[in-house]
C-alpha cells in the first residue's frame, strides 16, 4: 500500500495539528506580550567558598572545585560548573543514598577486575571511590607534574584530566572508575533540578535552552521546527 | 515465629498489570483474593504528583521507581563457562517495584505481536524449510494462535486505553495504520496523538523511499476516555516525563489509571504492601499448590497464606526465581536441552542513527512515552529470512519521548565529553537532533537461559536469578541489515552531521546502557509438558492450581514491545479460568 502523494500522512493528527495551530498562535500572542518573564529571587545561598561541606575532608574539597572546574569551565557563554555550585550537589550526593550505595546491591564476593560490560563490581560505594582515589589521583599529579592536581596550572590540570580519562594513570581496579563516576556526577549537578544544590539559577537549562519542569507542551506539538520561547521553571517553582 | 493468616480462594503474587487484571476478572466471580506486592503502595496522588515526580535526578538516574537491587537483583554471564556477577545497580533494564510494577513507569509502547511470531517454528518450517534455522536455535510455536487471541488483545486496549490508527480490520488495510499489523476486529479505542517534527521528517523520508509511515500506538490518552472498569484517562499533555516515571495526569496506561482504583471499591478484594513472597508451597501430593510464604515487612516475619489458586503475576525474573525455588516444572538443563523451567531466555535488540540539524528546531522536551512514527517494512512477515540469512525482523522508528539533559544529550561525536568545547557544544546542539532507531527481535537459543545463581543471595538467603545471554550472530546479522536500511533513510534527510550507534560482530552483551525492559521467557507456555512449564492457559503443567502471567510465557521475543501480547495472554487465561476452572479445577489442556 502507498499513500497518493496528494494525501495527508496522518490524516487524524493532521486534523489535530490543524486545531493546535490556532491555538498556538494565540499562545504565541500571549507569549510575545509576556516575555520575558521576570527571575523570581533565587533562594540565598552563602557563596560557594563559604560552604561547609558534609562529606568532603577540606583536602577532597580543594580537589572537587578545581577538577569540576576543569571538567565545565566557567570561560565562554553558560554557567561554568562554579557558578553552576556543581561541588555542593557531589558533596551532598556522596553524603545521601547514592553515595553509601544504600540502594545497590553490594554483597560479596566481590570481582572488581571483571570486564566492564559487568558493571559496578568494586565493592567500594561512590563515596568510598572519590575517598580512596582523589590521593592516589593527587599523588600521581605529584609525582607527574610537580603539584597535588588543585595546585596546578589549568593547562597541566587539563592534562592530568586527559590522561586520568584515558586510564594512563595507575588505578587500582577498584577505583577504576572514578573518572566517569566523576565526570557524570559533574552533569548531573549540572543538569539537575536546582533542588538538589546544583544548576544554579537553573543557568544550565538556560544554556541550552531546556525548559525544566514547565511539563505542558500540548499547544507545541504541532508548531516544527519553532524554537520554543519561554524559560525554564525548577520544582520548588523558581523561573529563570 | 511464621504466622498462618486465613484462607483466601486466590492469592495473587504481584500488582502490577497481570496482576490487577487477574484481580479484577476473578473478583467479579465474587472469589475472597489477596494480592501480595513486594514493593510500596503508589497512587497518582500523592506519590506520583506534579512537580515532584518529575524530577530527573531522582526518577531518571537514581531510578526512585525500581526495585532497589538492595532488595533482589539478577547475576548475568554470557555463557556456560563464565561466572556470572551480580548487577550492583541497574543498567540494561529496570524492573519496577512496589503497587502497578513496571506498568507505573514505562513509556505506554503496546504493540500485538505478528500472526506469524505466534507459529513462527511451522511458518519458517512451511516458507523455507527448517533447515535454515540454526541448530541451536530453540524456536518454537506458541500453544495458541494469534486469531483465538484477538478478542483479548481488543480487551486489553479497551482496558488498558489505547491510542493507534488501525491499520488492518478484518483483513482490510486502512489507510494510515500499519499494512503489516495483523488483523483487527475494531479500531483503536482512541485516536492517535499528534506527532512531532522528527516524526514528520521521518515519515516523509520514509514514504518518499516507498515504505509505510504510521503513528505509534500506545498507552498515552489523545482525549477523555471511561473505560470498562468506569475509570477515567485525559489526554497525555506532552510533559516529556514518561519512562521511569509516574504519570502525574491520568494519561498514561497503568494499572492505577485503569484498573485499580475500580478494584480496590470491591470488598472481596484486598491488598498487602511489603509483602515479599518467598515460595509457593506444595501439597503432599505434589499436584497442587497449598498457598505461599512471604516476609511481612511491617511485622517483620514470615507469613502463609493459604489459598485455592495461586497466581504467580509477578515479573518474569521473579516469577522463573519462584518456580525454581518452589519446584514448578523441572528446571532447564542448557547441556542436554532437558526441561522447561528457566528455558528460552529472550531480550531485545536495539540500534540507532542520529542526525544532526544546525539550523531546525526539534524540541526535544516535547514528547510523550509513544510520540513517534515507526514503519514495519522490515519487520518479522516482510522479511525473506531464507534470503537475507536471518530469522527476524524489527519496527524502525523515529521518536522523541524526553530531552531531558542528563541523560538525552547526543552531541556529534567529534565534540569532547568534557571542557570548554563539550560546554559549547551543548549549547550549540541540543535541540538541534533526532534519530531514527530500530526495535528488534531476540530469538530463543539453547544457552540463553535463567536459573539459580550458585553463589549470590538476597537478604532472605535465597539464590538471586541467574541469566547467561549474550548476542548470537542471527540477531547480530539482522542489526546489520537495519542499520544499512535506517542510514539508508537518514542520509536522504541530508543532515548537518549523521552518526550511528549499532552492535558489531564483536559485540557482547553490555549491561550498562539502558537498553530495553523486555525481558522475556523461563516459564515459556507449550502444547507438552516437555516443551512449556505452563500450558496454553498459563497454567503450571504439574500443579494445576499455579497460573503464571507475564512475559516469561513468550516462546520467543516478538519483535514489539511486549505489553500487548502480556496484556492479552492475561486476558485469555483469566477467561479459562473463569469459564472452565473454577465449575471443574484440573488440568485445562
Amino acid at each position: 500500500m502507498t499513500f497518493p502523494p496528494e494525501a495527508p500522512l496522518f490524516p487524524p493528527a493532521s486534523r489535530a495539528r490543524r486545531q493546535f495551530l490556532q491555538v498556538s498562535a494565540a499562545s504565541l500572542a500571549m507569549v510575545g506580550l509576556s516575555a520575558p518573564f521576570p527571575a523570581m529571587a533565587q533562594a540565598d545561598l552563602p557563596p560557594l567558598e563559604d560552604y561547609a561541606p558534609e562529606f568532603f575532608t577540606p583536602g577532597e574539597w580543594a580537589f572537587v572545585l578545581a577538577a569540576v572546574a576543569r571538567l565545565i569551565p566557567s570561560e565562554g557563554a553558560g554557567p561554568g560548573a562554579i557558578e553552576a555550585r556543581v561541588p555542593v550537589f557531589i558533596d551532598r550526593q556522596l553524603d545521601g543514598n547514592f553515595g553509601q550505595a544504600s540502594d545497590w546491591y553490594m554483597a560479596g564476593p566481590h570481582q572488581a577486575d571483571a570486564a566492564p560490560e559487568f558493571g559496578w563490581q568494586t565493592p567500594l560505594s561512590p563515596a568510598e571511590v572519590y575517598r580512596a582515589a582523589i590521593p592516589v589521583f593527587d599523588d600521581w599529579c605529584r609525582d607527574t607534574l610537580g603539584a597535588p592536581f588543585a595546585g596546578l596550572e589549568t593547562e597541566a590540570q587539563d592534562e592530568a584530566l586527559t590522561r586520568l580519562e584515558a586510564e594512563e594513570v595507575p588505578l587500582a581496579p577498584e577505583i577504576r572508575d572514578f573518572f566517569k563516576i566523576l565526570l557524570a556526577n559533574t552533569k548531573e549537578g549540572y543538569f539537575s533540578d536546582p533542588i538538589h544544590g546544583g544548576n544554579h539559577g537553573m543557568a544550565a537549562w538556560v544554556h541550552i535552552g531546556f525548559p525544566g519542569a514547565r511539563a505542558h507542551y500540548l499547544d507545541w506539538v504541532g508548531q516544527h521546527n519553532v524554537r520554543y520561547p519561554l524559560g525554564p521553571v525548577s520544582i520548588s517553582g523558581e523561573r529563570a | 515465629m511464621a504466622r498462618t493468616d486465613a484462607k483466601k480462594d486466590v492469592v495473587i503474587v504481584g500488582l502490577g498489570w497481570t496482576g490487577a487484571i487477574m484481580g479484577m476478572e476473578l473478583a467479579q466471580e465474587g472469589l475472597e483474593i489477596l494480592a501480595l506486592e513486594r514493593g510500596p503502595n503508589r497512587e497518582t496522588v500523592p506519590e506520583m504528583r506534579y512537580p515532584n515526580m518529575i524530577d530527573e535526578l531522582s526518577q531518571g538516574e537514581r531510578h526512585n521507581m525500581m526495585l532497589r537491587p538492595a532488595q533482589s537483583t539478577v547475576t548475568i554471564r554470557r555463557n556456560l563457562n563464565e561466572t556470572a556477577l551480580p548487577m550492583r545497580k541497574w543498567g540494561s533494564f529496570l524492573l519496577g517495584n512496589g503497587v502497578g510494577g513496571s506498568g507505573v513507569h514505562w513509556n505506554g509502547q503496546n504493540w500485538r505481536p505478528q500472526p506469524i511470531e505466534m507459529q513462527l517454528r511451522s511458518h519458517i518450517r512451511d516458507t523455507w524449510g527448517e533447515e535454515i534455522i540454526p541448530e541451536d536455535m530453540t524456536i518454537g510455536d506458541y500453544p495458541v494462535t494469534y486469531d483465538e487471541l484477538e478478542p483479548y488483545f481488543d480487551r486489553f486496549e479497551r482496558v488498558a486505553g489505547i491510542t493507534g490508527a488501525a491499520g488492518n480490520i478484518n483483513g482490510e488495510v486502512q489507510e494510515g495504520g500499519n499494512p503489516f499489523e495483523g488483523w483487527r476486529s475494531g479500531d483503536y479505542p482512541m485516536p492517535p496523538l499528534p506527532v512531532t517534527y522528527n516524526g514528520i521528517k521521518f515519515a516523509e523520508a520514509a514514504r518518499a523511499m516507498g515504505y509505510h509511515p504510521f503513528l505509534r500506538p500506545g498507552g498515552n490518552a489523545s482525549t477523555s476516555y471511561v473505560n470498562e472498569y468506569g475509570m477515567q484517562m485525559g489526554a497525555c499533555n506532552f510533559c516529556g516525563f514518561c519512562e521511569r516515571y509516574g504519570c502525574y495526569q491520568y494519561s498514561k496506561s497503568s494499572p492505577q489509571t485503569t484498573i485499580l482504583a475500580a478494584l480496590f471499591r470491591k470488598p472481596n478484594f484486598s491488598y498487602r504492601t511489603g509483602a515479599e513472597v518467598l515460595r509457593v508451597e506444595m501439597a503432599a501430593d505434589g499436584q497442587t499448590a497449598t498457598g505461599v510464604t512471604y516476609f511481612d515487612e511491617e511485622a517483620g516475619e514470615e507469613v502463609f497464606q493459604p489459598a485455592d489458586i495461586v497466581i504467580l503475576a509477578a515479573y518474569q525474573i521473579e516469577n522463573v526465581r519462584l518456580m525454581l525455588l518452589s519446584g514448578i516444572g523441572t528446571p532447564y538443563d542448557p547441556v542436554s536441552g532437558q526441561g522447561v523451567t528457566g528455558k528460552n531466555y529472550g531480550y531485545q535488540i536495539t540500534g540507532s542513527t542520529s542526525m544532526f540539524f544546525r539550523d531546525e528546531h526539534f524540541n526535544p522536551f516535547i514528547g510523550s512515552g509513544i510520540n513517534g512514527v515507526c514503519i514495519d517494512d522490515f519487520g518479522m512477515s516482510a522479511n525473506d529470512f531464507g534470503a537475507l540469512g536471518f530469522i527476524g525482523g524489527a519496527y524502525i522508528s523515529s521518536a522523541q519521548t524526553n530531552g531531558q539533559p542528563i541523560r538525552s544529550m547526543p552531541l556529534p561525536q567529534d565534540t569532547p565529553a568534557w571542557g570548554a568545547e563539550w560546554k559549547s557544544g551543548i549549547a550549540e546542539w541540543y535541540g538541534h537532533q533526532m534519530s531514527i532507531g530500530h526495535h528488534g527481535s531476540v530469538m530463543s537459543y539453547r544457552g540463553h537461559y535463567c536459573d539459580l545463581d550458585p553463589t549470590y543471595r538476597d537478604r532472605h538467603g535465597r539464590p538471586l536469578m541467574r541469566i547467561t545471554f549474550d548476542w548470537h550472530p542471527n540477531e547480530l546479522r539482522m542489526n546489520a541489515y537495519l542499520k544499512e536500511k535506517i542510514e539508508e533513510i537518514a542520509r536522504s534527510m541530508q543532515p548537518d552531521v549523521m552518526q550511528s550507534s549499532y552492535k558489531d560482530y564483536n559485540s557482547r552483551y553490555d549491561v550498562r546502557p539502558y537498553q530495553t525492559t523486555h525481558n522475556t521467557g523461563g516459564t515459556i507456555m507449550g502444547a507438552t509438558p516437555e516443551t512449556g512449564a505452563v500450558n496454553r492457559y498459563l497454567q503450571a503443567w504439574d500443579k494445576h492450581n499455579v497460573f503464571v502471567t507475564g512475559a516469561g510465557a513468550f516462546v520467543q521475543n516478538t519483535q514489539y514491545n511486549p505489553t500487548g501480547l502480556v496484556g492479552g495472554l492475561a486476558y485469555w487465561a483469566v477467561d479459562a479460568i473463569r469459564r472452565q476452572y473454577l465449575r471443574n479445577p484440573g488440568p485445562l489442556a
